[in-house]
Order: C-alpha cells, then sequence, then structure tokens
C-alpha cells in the first residue's frame, strides 16, 4: 500500500470535533434522564394505612435494626414496600439484542478494513 | 518465525511515536495494586448495595460470586495481552493493535467515560459523607454538598497533573487503610474479637427471594460494582519499570484483595442492615460499611469506617482520574482526538492537558446527575469493554500464536476464559436491561453514532502504518 498522509486540520476544526463529541456524550447520557426514561424507579404496589412493623411484613429483629436506625413504621413505609417492576416485552428484548449484535458487528467489520491498511502500510508484502 | 521479545522494561512506549518526552517509568508491582484496588474498594464502601435492591441479599451474593468469575476471566486476559502491550491506553492500545482502529477509538472511550463516571460518582459519596459527618458533629442546617463534590475532583486532578509516583503512592497508603478498615469491621462484628452482632437469619427470614429468580439475574447489574476498574491497571504499563512482571502480578494480587473483600462486605452488611434498607443506595444506605459501624455501638468503628469510607473515594476517584486521562491521552497522541491533548508535561511528566480536560466533565455528572444513573452509566461502559476482552484475546491468539511472541505471562485454559467471560457479559447485558434498558440502548446508540463519525469523519486525520507502535511480527493472516 502506497504510504498514507493525512491531511492536517485546523484548529478551529479540532476544536469542533471535540465539541462534537462532548456534546454528543452529554447528549446520550442525560437525554433519558431529562425525558423521564431513565428507569429502576421504584413504586408501592400496595401501600398500608396505618403501618405497623407487622404490618410491613418485619419480624422483631428487623424491625429493632430499623429502630436502630432511627426509622418508625411510617416513615420506613415506602423504603420497605417499594419494589421494582421487571416485566418486558419480548419485542424490547429483541430489539436491544439486535442493537447490541448489530454494533459490535458494525466495530469489527469497519475495524477490519481499517486494520488491514495499518498492516499493509507497516509490514508491507513480507 | 522467530520468537520476539517484547517484554523488555528498557522499551519506551513513547519511542515509536517521536515525542521528545515520555511518561516517567518510576511504578512498580505495589503501585499497580493500588492502582487497581483503590479504584475498586470504594465499590465495597458504596454501590454494590443496588445489588441486594435489585434482588435481596441472597441474590447480591451470587451477583458477587458470577461477578467475581468474570473478572477474574478479566484479570487472567487483561495480564497475558497487557504484558506484551507496554504503553499507556491500556486496553485501547490492545485494541489497536489486536482488533484495529474503530475498535480501539471504541474501547479508548469506553475506558474514558467508565473512570469519569466513577470518579463522578466517587465525589457524590464523599460529598455525602461530609454531610454526614457534618450531622454527627452537631450541625443543625442541610448541608451543601456541592463545594466538597467540586473540591475533590479539583484536588486529585491537582495531584495527578504533578506527578503519577506521588498520585499512586497516595493511593497506596489510604487504599490500605480502608482495606484494613474492612477487616476490622469484619473481626469486631462477627464475634471474632468481642461480640458480634450478625443476625443473617432474622434478617433474612422471609426476604429470602423477594423478587424470585428474575431478582437474582436483575442483580447481576450491581453485581459488577464489587469489582469494577481492576482492568485499570493496565494504564499504568508504560508508567512500571518492568511491565512483564509488574503488572500480571499486581493485577492479579488485586483480583485476589478484592475477592475476599466483596465477600466479607455482603457478609457484614447483610448480617446487620435490613434488606430493603442496604438496597436502597439513594434514600437508605449510602454507604453501607460505615452504616454497619453505626450500629456497631462503638465510637472508634464509626470513625474508622468513617476514614475508611472517605479514603476509599478518594483513592477510587484519584485512580479513575489516572485512568482516564491516559486513554484520552492515548487517543490524543494516536490523532484518533486532536493531537494536542498528547502532549506530556515538560516537568512533572504527565499528560496534564488530558487531566485538566477532563476535569469539567467529571463536573457535569457529579453535579448533574442521581447516584445510580451515574453509576449505571460507569456499569455500561465498563460491560462493553468487557465484551471486547474475549474477542481481543481470541484474536491475539489467533494473529500472534504461542511461541511467536514473548509473553510476560501466559493465561491457562485458553479459550475457556474468554467464553466464559462471554456469557457472563451476556448475562450482566440481560440484566441491565431488566430496569435501565433505555438508558442502555440510548448508550449503544451513542456509540454507533461516534463509530460512523470516527470512520468517515475523524480517522481521515490518523496517520495508518504508524498506529502500530510495538515491535510485533506481522501478524498470521495478513
Amino acid at each position: 500500500m502506497a504510504h498514507y498522509t493525512p491531511p492536517a486540520q485546523s484548529k478551529l476544526g479540532q476544536i469542533i470535533d471535540v465539541i462534537v463529541l462532548v456534546t454528543l456524550t452529554v447528549g446520550a447520557l442525560f437525554a433519558p434522564l431529562w425525558l423521564n426514561l431513565a428507569g429502576a424507579a421504584k413504586t408501592v404496589a400496595t401501600p398500608v394505612e396505618n403501618p405497623t412493623w407487622e404490618a410491613l411484613g418485619q419480624n422483631a429483629v428487623q424491625a429493632g435494626q430499623y429502630e436502630a436506625l432511627g426509622y418508625t413504621p411510617e416513615s420506613a413505609h415506602d423504603l420497605i414496600l417499594a419494589r421494582f417492576d421487571y416485566s418486558f416485552t419480548s419485542g424490547a428484548l429483541i430489539v436491544m439484542i439486535v442493537v447490541i449484535v448489530a454494533y459490535y458487528a458494525l466495530l469489527l467489520k469497519f475495524s477490519e478494513s481499517e486494520y488491514r491498511e495499518v498492516i499493509s502500510e507497516k509490514f508491507g508484502k513480507k | 518465525m522467530a520468537q520476539t521479545d517484547i517484554t523488555s522494561s528498557e522499551r519506551d512506549g513513547m519511542g515509536p511515536h517521536g515525542t521528545k518526552v515520555g511518561l516517567l517509568r518510576v511504578l512498580g508491582p505495589a503501585h499497580v495494586w493500588a492502582l487497581g484496588v483503590g479504584i475498586v474498594l470504594v465499590g465495597e464502601y458504596m454501590g454494590w448495595n443496588f445489588a441486594v435492591g435489585k434482588g435481596g441479599a441472597y441474590a447480591a451474593l451470587m451477583a458477587c460470586w458470577f461477578a467475581g468469575i468474570l473478572y477474574s476471566c478479566v484479570a487472567m486476559i487483561d495480564s497475558e495481552v497487557t504484558s506484551t502491550v507496554a504503553a499507556a491506553g491500556g486496553q485501547y492500545t490492545q485494541a489497536k493493535h489486536i482488533v484495529g482502529p474503530l475498535m480501539a477509538f471504541n474501547v479508548g472511550l469506553y475506558l474514558v467515560f467508565a473512570y469519569t463516571m466513577l470518579e463522578a460518582a466517587n465525589a457524590i459519596t464523599a460529598g455525602y459523607l461530609v454531610s454526614v459527618v457534618a450531622t454527627m458533629t452537631g450541625y443543625g442546617g442541610a448541608l451543601d454538598q456541592r463545594p466538597f463534590i467540586i473540591l475533590v475532583i479539583m484536588f486529585l486532578a491537582w495531584l495527578n497533573y504533578r506527578g503519577v509516583l506521588a498520585t499512586l503512592t497516595f493511593n497506596l497508603v489510604i487504599t490500605s487503610i480502608a482495606f484494613i478498615a474492612i477487616i476490622v469491621l469484619f473481626l469486631s462484628t462477627s464475634g471474632i474479637i468481642g461480640d458480634g452482632i450478625m443476625q443473617h437469619a432474622a434478617l433474612f427470614e422471609g426476604h429470602e427471594k423477594p423478587y424470585g429468580w428474575i431478582g437474582i439475574v436483575a442483580a447481576m447489574h450491581f453485581g459488577l460494582w464489587f469489582y469494577l476498574g481492576i482492568e485499570g491497571t493496565t494504564q499504568a504499563a508504560e508508567e512500571v519499570r518492568s511491565p512483564a512482571r509488574a503488572l500480571p502480578f499486581g493485577t492479579l494480587a488485586g483480583i485476589m484483595t478484592l475477592l475476599i473483600a466483596a465477600t466479607l462486605t455482603w457478609y457484614i452488611c447483610s448480617g446487620v442492615l435490613p434488606w430493603e434498607f442496604l438496597g436502597d443506595g439513594v434514600n437508605g444506605s449510602v454507604a453501607p460499611l460505615f452504616d454497619t459501624a453505626r450500629l456497631s455501638g462503638s465510637n472508634a468503628l464509626i470513625w474508622f469506617l468513617g476514614i475508611g469510607t472517605l479514603f476509599a473515594t478518594l483513592a477510587s476517584a484519584n485512580g479513575c482520574i489516572n485512568d482516564a486521562s491516559r486513554a484520552w491521552f492515548a487517543l490524543g497522541r494516536d490523532k484518533y482526538l486532536p493531537a494536542w491533548f498528547g502532549a506530556v508535561h515538560p516537568q512533572y511528566r504527565t499528560p496534564y492537558r488530558s487531566i485538566v480536560f477532563l476535569v469539567p466533565i467529571a463536573l457535569i455528572f457529579a453535579l448533574g446527575a442521581p447516584l445510580d444513573q451515574v453509576i449505571t452509566f460507569s456499569i455500561l461502559s465498563g460491560l462493553l469493554g468487557y465484551t471486547f476482552m474475549p474477542l481481543n484475546i481470541l484474536m491475539f491468539r489467533k494473529k500472534w500464536p504461542m511461541g511467536t511472541i514473548k509473553r510476560g505471562y501466559e493465561h491457562p485454559f485458553h479459550p475457556i476464559p474468554a467464553i466464559v467471560l462471554l456469557c457472563l457479559c451476556a448475562f450482566t447485558f440481560f440484566a441491565v436491561f431488566l430496569g435501565y434498558g433505555t438508558q442502555l440502548v440510548a448508550m449503544i446508540g451513542f456509540y454507533i453514532v461516534v463509530s460512523l463519525w470516527f470512520h468517515f469523519w475523524r480517522y481521515r486525520f490518523v496517520n495508518r502504518g504508524a498506529q502500530f507502535t510495538m515491535p510485533w511480527p506481522k501478524p498470521l493472516g495478513y
């Protein structure tokens, strides 16, 4: 392969590249938060009125530890009863699998073509 | 084919890049251990307990051990490849030489984001801890944690700016103290010294599997937090005196330390704290070892674990700044990012521009996102990196079979660790999907977009053959 000489990049171009990368990063990581799509929120399915430790499903030892931590049945109500919802659809699972597999396939395919150029220029036809 | 010795301690990784000043080769195996364990040990002090919330105490224990197997595979694979790739950038540099530039670019970003998010999580925890200490010492108001978060990040960035030896010696001291604190808490609360306060059976009663088996799968997501970052030892490759000896020794000693610390941590905390409180790292137990010490009734333990928690967060943030900046620096040096980032400080011999540039990025996340989200972002970047590793070792052994180059360490049972690692990564992707699927897809969508940006735009500014800096023979099949 003939030796490849990369073009010189202007300072402005370098700054723009960094801004693009940082913007994409912040956007990707904060977008789910801003759109309230960040999952894993816990909810209390069945609240207990006038809660007691027994009604919250706590035995004497468990109740004793909560009290040692400064909780009462009322203040510990949401902490004890809130649960995650792990239900999902098969469609969502398939989308996730396709996205992950497609991503790695893209990486390996493009990397291979770039790598062949690198090896060809580094080692020639030896 | 003649065997090439690329493990010489005299080789300077900077040389092939033509720079006049290189990073200093001053570190030994203890510093490598301190870098790896220092980054990770905070995972025992905070964050792992989200695994309890995802599936209960038993689920967290299973996640702890399965994640331990995952990271043992990571450490074995990493030790072999890194003992031959003695250059800053760690897995990034491995990917560049073994898989290709686009994979390397992605791996570099995984490293930067995993460590920067972890650094942000550490700063959040340090701020929380200061507020707890303020309350314990009689302050009545709600302490604003933000100045302390900023102070932690700025101070540690300054330390990193000034030199790697002082930075990692500092880490060695405070990481050792944080590890000893866990041992002392275990001895003091388990009944070995004095009266025990463990009540596992009574605390687990009626709550053995609160979510059933799906909860055990889900817990694997945060199980990674017990060990996340141990792979960062490879970032020191260009600054250790003897990479072929120090890196495998420091990394494998590190994972053994963490397996002990993780299991002890689970045992201590789950035997004292109710699982709902322990598992809620936002509204319940932010720092579970510290909370356990609070219930021990011993002021000495409370202060020791408070100091241990603070030291663990500082050590981790310190190591994260070190690692993220090396990865960013390596990307700049190869022009994957603007070459301006590839500079070494003429006096302190550190990648100072990269260190300074990443400070505001860490602050954005430390001040703007909740702890569990920051941890999830860090875990996701780490997980993508772990998925790369089995591909990396399979291609490494295929392109440079045993005997073609001298390895400082050869991991046993190949390809079983690679296959196990790949399966556990798939398992963990599913665990993350349970609750954090949107973040998972958003993050991979981001990596797809930046990959296209790199391949079709940025890569034109990169030299081709000059990227291959290791003195290796031509790979088989090319």
